[in-house]
């Protein structure tokens, strides 16, 4: 078994890092991730790892020596945060389109203007369509487990792609949590060694990575990219299995809470689970019947699994922690809402938009929300479709 | 009469003994004494400790992104070259991030002044190496010591013709305003790279150890920065002592002045001609 220990989430993520030993780091700082590799240097420099570490001049140059690495055959890592993840853009694109399992941690950060260096979404949310595996973590524990998995998930037969796993800035990355590291044999033997199938390096079978591909074979790649993240899903509940037969704990695409009875939902990610989950148990008590749902995996979306999850709700709130401007509301909602549109009998389904650059999720304004939608459920009648919650008026 | 009041912003947020409060009271100086008012400058920043400057200097004021703060301010100076336009900003946002902007708008060679809080770390991140820290220089993430060259921000301007390149030191204040003086009068892209201790992340390069190297081009009697050879020269000097000063100018043509549009004044004071546009756009009506 592991062992408990009081640490912060930026440094339990480190921690997961030192035990998956990657081959390549390539780093730039940023807040509020900067820590993780200030810590991960650390053990670097006392021979804990094995990892090369490249302090590089960007974060596009830190994406970029990743992918190289990654070509090269080697497990690699990295992490970032808000206008670091943003400079990456072009290049999450080459890893994904090349197939290179790199795994990076995004401890989430509102994206600038006006510069801000607290937790939100909008950093990862801006990345969804990049071809990248997407998962979200409710608290340091989480972060940790995911992205310890994220290494296994990206490399899995069929899938070969990049995965990011997030984690809110300073609410889970600076807050000390108790939580439980494995020990590290069980992490390094559960990971095993990476053989890549394609690696540049191999001499004795050279290969060309990424050159032109235009009218003729784009769309088919494309569409082997698109293949590639269907089978992330099943890959994904598999290492969640195995995972969970090394560490006692449980994972899958999403976690209900108290939703099987109930009749209004609440639809989350990130941190806000915690209070959210807070208030439904509060809720519970004064006899409403409410529940919530934390999504974990936000890429590849899990489709119909939501559907059987959420269908007999009547009335249920999506929550986003950045908006989509001129959308039909936050992305997590889009997908949500577009989710339950093939069943015959869907719930109500509103949209609030939260927490942007750091700003507290607090219980009142849930408890709003909860108002909200027992009142939806009553009358059968939405008010508003996307509301901006915890925000001056 | 502009004085010293008018340029006073929020309260500093540098830790004690930061070399940024020296440059901004040389910075103030400067507009003091050349009589620029507040609304006729323009601080444009990225993002780190050295680009806070603005907050505390009241005038106009953008801020921009980490690593991009000379495109923007090269864009303002086109659009209004009445502004006084000086960019503030550290040696990361400078030399790092944004070292591709440096290298093209000292090309490009457009009428602003860029000033670089040069103390050779990346403070605002909480010290790790920087493009200007020496070899060998620790920090949490360079445990064993920084093991590549550093860029030397004074030779790769001159080398690149910049218009005018000089150094100056955080702590010999009389003689930084006289710098950023000069530099702002001087047309063309002009680089003041400030030698600025860091007393919370950088334990090397510290006010003693510039104190004891720190020396002014002007006690070099041969010394002539119009020969670019001699200034590339003197840039290579480091170690044990550190010339500070002009090093090198070269008055060549601005960007602006290159533009047929621009001729006839700033993009703002032209008539854009709405009607004729009209008449284009109905072509494809
Ligand atoms: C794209 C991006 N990457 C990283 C950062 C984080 N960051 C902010 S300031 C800074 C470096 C600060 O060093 P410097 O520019 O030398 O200024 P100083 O704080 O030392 O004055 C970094 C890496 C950022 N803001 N944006």
């Amino acid at each position: 078994m592991g062992k408990q220990v009081a640490m912060t989430g930026n440094i339990a993520v480190a921690n997961a890092m030192r035990q998956i030993n990657p081959d390549v780091c390539a780093a730039y700082p940023i807040t509020p991730s900067t820590e993780v590799m200030q810590q991960f240097a650390s053990f670097v420099a006392d021979g804990k790892v094995d990892t090369e570490l490249v302090t590089v001049e960007s974060e596009h140059s830190a994406m970029s020596a990743g992918i190289g690495a990654a070509a090269a055959g080697g497990r690699v890592m990295t992490a970032t945060s808000a206008n670091g993840l943003a400079l990456m853009w072009e290049m999450l694109y080459i890893a994904s389109g090349n197939r290179l399992p790199i795994a990076m941690m995004v401890i989430n950060r509102a994206l600038s203007a006006p510069i801000n260096i607290h937790g939100d979404h909008s950093d990862e949310m801006g990345a969804r369509d990049a071809g990248w595996i997407q998962m979200y973590s409710e608290n340091g524990q989480e972060a940790y487990d995911n992205i310890i998995q994220a290494i296994l998930i990206g490399e899995s037969e069929g899938v070969l792609l990049p995965a990011m796993v997030g984690m809110d800035g300073f609410i889970i990355s600076h807050s000390i949590e108790n939580l439980e590291l494995l020990e590290d044999k069980q992490v390094r033997d559960f990971l095993g060694e990476f053989k890549p199938k394609h690696p540049l390096l191999n001499i004795n079978k050279p290969i060309t990575m990424g050159p032109l591909d235009l009218q003729d074979y784009y769309s088919e790649h494309k569409r082997q990219q698109a293949q590639a993240m269907q089978k992330a899903k099943a890959a994904i509940l598999k290492v969640a299995k195995d995972y969970k037969a090394v560490s006692g704990r449980e994972y899958g695409f999403f976690e209900p809470y108290k939703l099987e009875d109930a009749d209004i939902g609440i639809l989350t990610l990130g941190s806000s689970a915690g209070t959210t989950r807070f208030v439904v148990d509060l809720m519970r008590e004064k006899g409403i019947k409410v529940g919530m749902i934390k999504l974990r995996v936000f890429r590849p979306f899990p489709i119909e699994e939501l559907q059987q999850a959420l269908s007999h709700l009547k009335a249920l709130a999506v929550m986003d922690r950045s908006d989509s401007f001129g959308a039909a509301g936050g992305p997590v909602f889009s997908e949500v809402r577009s989710a339950l549109y093939d069943l015959p009998a869907r719930p109500k389904t509103v949209n609030y938009i939260y927490g942007l650059g750091g700003r507290d999720l607090g219980i009142s304004p849930i408890e709003r929300v909860v108002k909200d939608l027992q009142e939806i459920h009553q009358t059968e009648k939405i008010k508003e479709l996307v509301t901006h919650l915890t925000v001056r008026e | 009469m502009a004085t010293m009041e008018d340029f006073h912003g929020v309260k500093e947020v540098w830790c004690p003994g930061c070399g940024n409060f020296s440059i901004l009271t040389s910075l103030k100086k400067a507009l003091v004494e050349l009589q620029i008012p507040p609304e006729k400058l323009l601080l444009v920043s990225g993002i780190g400790q050295a680009s806070k400057l603005p907050h505390s200097l009241q005038c106009n004021f953008f801020n921009g992104l980490h690593g991009r703060a000379l495109p923007a301010a090269m864009a303002a100076k086109v659009v209004n070259s009445e502004l006084t336009v000086i960019v503030t900003h550290g040696d990361g946002d400078c030399y790092g991030e944004g070292g591709n902007h440096f290298i093209h708008t000292i090309r490009r060679n457009v009428d602003i002044t860029c000033i670089v809080h040069d103390n050779k770390v990346y403070g605002l991140t909480k010290g790790q190496a920087s493009p200007t820290s020496d070899m060998g220089f620790k920090t949490k993430v360079q445990t064993h010591g920084v093991i590549l060259n550093p860029l030397n921000p004074i030779a790769l301007a001159i080398s690149l013709d910049c218009s005018f390149v000089a150094r100056g030191y955080a702590a010999d204040t009389d003689y930084l305003t006289e710098l950023i003086k000069k530099a702002m009068t001087h047309k063309g892209f002009s680089l003041v790279d400030i030698l600025q201790p860091c007393p919370s992340f950088n334990k090397v390069n510290t006010y003693q150890w510039y104190q004891e190297r720190v020396y002014h081009l002007e006690e070099d009697r041969e010394f002539n920065p119009n020969d670019q050879i001699k200034a590339l020269q003197k840039a290579g000097e480091w170690g044990q002592r550190i010339p500070v000063g002009v090093f090198y100018r070269n008055d060549r043509p601005t960007f602006e002045e290159q533009i047929p549009a621009l001729r006839d004044g700033p993009l703002w004071k032209q008539d854009i001609r709405k009607n004729l546009v009209q008449e284009v756009i109905k072509e494809f009506y």
